[in-house]
């Protein structure tokens, strides 16, 4: 009889729509973990097998530091995540978080450098908080576009990360250039995150027996707030409802009284708020952390949010665990370079992985199909 | 007047492939399907082609090289299209994310390659150019226009034309081209008279990728000597410029001129007097094509055209 009743609770576990999804994102991780092994398999068979072994390993390749290296680059990401996760969950596709990031990223740096007069735990809020707003200018604009001018989200954003990149570039050689390294200056030490105790756990010990440390801090405590913040929004608050309302029926919000134009520029305001955060996050890490590279390439980090967001359902719980997922196996494949493969392996397994999360909802269609047959099946049994 | 030459010349070597690739997206979007991976699908036609040029070196030359090349970035372009026709037309997946999914593929895809197979891990494709023709015969001198047009001119610029004035033809004066709009105005009528809506569709997106395949390869060879796994978001732009030209061949057409004309200002800024002695920063140049895209979209997005089914899965049991 009990067994009965586990059994019930278990199939209706499985029918749920949670583990549905879930089980979908899991399919389309491990189709393109496979696909990557694929890859491997065939550039270079002798070596595939232990290649695929430290992309699996991880940050872990390298211990306790390397463990906090995943921490330190799953920060920016997670971020970038909700910025993407947030759009689509209000309707809008926004591709503009490498845009969004780096301008967050230059005003972070410039407040980091320059404002040197404000004591320490205020230097990096400020920073921060600059890095949020400049972040939010920058996704305005589309989201003007988007609801007065009937532009497409997707293609100004896309717009706006060029344009975000050069001007980047432009305002950092303008102000706080180091032309020596081609890099962004070192911000001030008191703009500097604090560690948050992480130091303590992160680090390798040297032979000499010095302490090896990981760049990672307490940006990473603030992006897990940040997202339980807006898992809050998102699903506890009118607000929120009204931003998801629109992203379902922008009629139907109208008529029910939302103003939905203004809730389609908020949405987009406050995603590139929470990507312009991250470039904050990623570049106030002080001398052992990043500085900002004047190249012509789009930041990484900014694409990252896409596949981040689809991995975590755009949920914002579910982003935290997605972007580590993302941030570890880009640190395995970090360490493929001590064999004769190319990290670049891991975006092919990326980029196959979000090709497989489109067909989520097929697969999740098969899926409940195949629960259904084997309950029909017990049923006649 | 050396200079309004050298304009004119640059603006064709930009325009051009942005023709052939938005002329891409306006068969995928009538169609019905939105295809945002023309980048990627350039990046794939330009690695391949330019490989292959690479590997031939020495062996060939010359303009039966680069048609050759061109099948090549063609035949790519197409293959790798099947993976977002399959997604979005039978598996109904959402094609902005398959798109995105292709153009993060296609990248990594060439670098993996080229530092795999090429000597110390290099990931630039370096190729000769040996495909520029000085003058053309007679044309070439023809005062003026001889000048703007048949003189350091390359095949491809030709056969960019000529794909444009075919695919006036193939979408207002055959039978197919009725039908593939059919498809992405209403594929539900297109069905009840017979059309098969799914084949239509491929069709739509496989034209596509074989025209953006080969505009990676157009707007490679006369701007550089070397690939490095981007087209410089030219895919991206090209989009742009086919909801510019309002779907319309003939009005992508000058969208192309307008976007290449931008993008000649922002990379030969240096050598034209009037822009060079304003002092400006090189990056306020690089922004511009970008700019001009915004505000060019700003003013003709209200009133768009776009194929009404543009992007929704065809689902014979919807209604």
């Amino acid at each position: 009889m009990n067994t009965e009743r586990f059994k019930e609770r278990g199939m209706l576990f499985l029918r749920s729509q949670g583990f549905n999804r879930a089980s979908a994102s899991v399919t389309a991780i491990l189709s393109g973990l496979l696909f990557g092994l694929v890859i491997l398999l065939i550039s270079n068979p002798s070596q595939a097998f232990d290649g695929f072994l430290i992309i699996m390993k991880g940050g872990f390749s390298t211990g306790a530091k390397g463990m906090g290296q995943v921490f330190y680059f799953a920060t920016p990401l997670i971020l970038t995540g909700l910025s993407v996760g947030f759009a689509f969950k209000t309707g809008l596709f926004n591709i503009g978080a490498a845009g969004q990031f780096v301008m967050g990223a230059f005003a972070a740096i410039y407040i980091g450098v320059k404002w040197t007069f404000l004591p320490a735990p205020w230097h990096w809020i400020v920073a921060l908080l600059g890095a949020a707003l400049i972040g939010g200018l920058w996704a305005l604009i589309p989201g003007l576009l988007k609801a007065y001018l009937n532009v497409h989200e997707v293609i100004s954003t896309i717009m706006m990360n060029y344009i975000g990149m050069y001007m980047a570039n432009m305002l950092v050689k303008a102000t706080v250039y180091d032309s020596r390294k081609n890099l962004s200056m070192i911000t001030a030490e008191s703009s500097v995150l604090p560690k948050g105790g992480l130091d303590a756990v992160f680090h390798n010990v040297r032979s000499s027996g010095t302490l090896d440390y990981s760049t990672v801090n307490s940006g990473i405590y603030i992006a897990i707030v940040v997202a339980i913040i807006m898992y809050v929004i998102l699903n506890k608050t009118t607000f929120g409802y009204e931003l998801k309302a629109c992203g379902f029926n922008q009629n139907a919000s109208k008529y029910a009284g939302i103003n939905e134009k203004r809730s389609m520029v908020l949405s987009m305001v406050i995603a590139g708020a929470l990507a312009g955060l991250g470039g904050g996050l990623l570049y106030l890490s002080g001398a052992n952390g990043r500085q900002l590279k004047v190249i012509d390439v789009l930041a990484m980090e900014g694409f990252n949010g896409i596949p981040v967001a689809l991995l975590g359902l755009s949920n914002p719980i579910g982003i935290i665990f997605s972007a580590i997922f993302i941030s570890y196996i880009t640190q395995g494949g970090n360490y493929l370079q001590s064999m004769d493969f190319v990290p670049e392996v891991i975006d092919i397994i990326v980029a196959c992985i979000i090709y497989f999360s489109a067909f989520a909802l097929i697969i999740r269609n098969i899926i409940t199909k195949l629960l259904k047959r084997k309950k029909s099946e017990g049923g006649e049994a | 007047m050396d200079i309004l030459f050298l304009v004119v010349q640059q603006t064709m070597f930009f325009s051009i492939p942005l023709l052939i690739v938005a002329l891409g997206g306006v068969f995928t979007e009538r169609g019905g399907v939105t295809n945002i991976a023309l980048d990627g699908m350039m990046i794939m036609g330009a690695f391949t082609s330019i490989l292959f040029i690479n590997k031939m070196h020495g062996s060939m030359s010359g303009q039966s090289l680069l048609l050759i090349a061109i099948l090549i970035a063609v035949v790519t372009g197409m293959v790798f299209s099947l993976l977002h026709a399959y997604a979005s037309i039978n598996m109904k997946a959402d094609q902005i994310i398959s798109g995105t999914a292709l153009n993060m593929f296609a990248p990594a895809f060439a670098i993996y390659v080229a530092r795999m197979i090429q000597a110390n891990g290099v990931q630039q494709i370096t190729f000769v150019n040996t495909f520029r023709i000085p003058k053309v015969p007679l044309l070439g001198d023809i005062p003026l226009i001889g000048g703007f047009f048949f003189r350091n001119a390359y095949i491809t610029t030709y056969i960019g034309l000529a794909i444009l004035v075919v695919s006036v033809i193939v979408l207002y004066r055959t039978r197919f081209g009725l039908r593939l709009r059919a498809c992405g105005e209403h594929p539900h009528a297109a069905d009840s008279v017979g059309i098969n809506v799914y084949k239509m569709r491929y069709a739509g997106v496989v034209i596509s990728g074989g025209l953006a395949g080969l505009g990676g390869l157009v707007f490679v060879v006369p701007t550089s000597t070397q690939f490095n796994a981007t087209v410089s978001g030219y895919g991206f732009l090209a989009l742009a410029v086919m909801i510019f030209g309002q779907w319309k061949p003939m009005r992508v057409l000058f969208a192309a001129f307008f976007f290449g004309l931008m993008k000649t200002v922002a990379s030969a800024y240096s050598v034209i007097p009037v822009l060079n002695t304003l002092g400006i920063s090189s990056d306020v140049f690089k922004m511009v094509p970008f700019i001009a895209t915004l505000i060019v979209l700003a003013f003709s997005s209200k009133t768009s055209q776009a194929p009404r089914a543009v992007a929704i899965p065809y689902d014979k049991g919807s209604r």
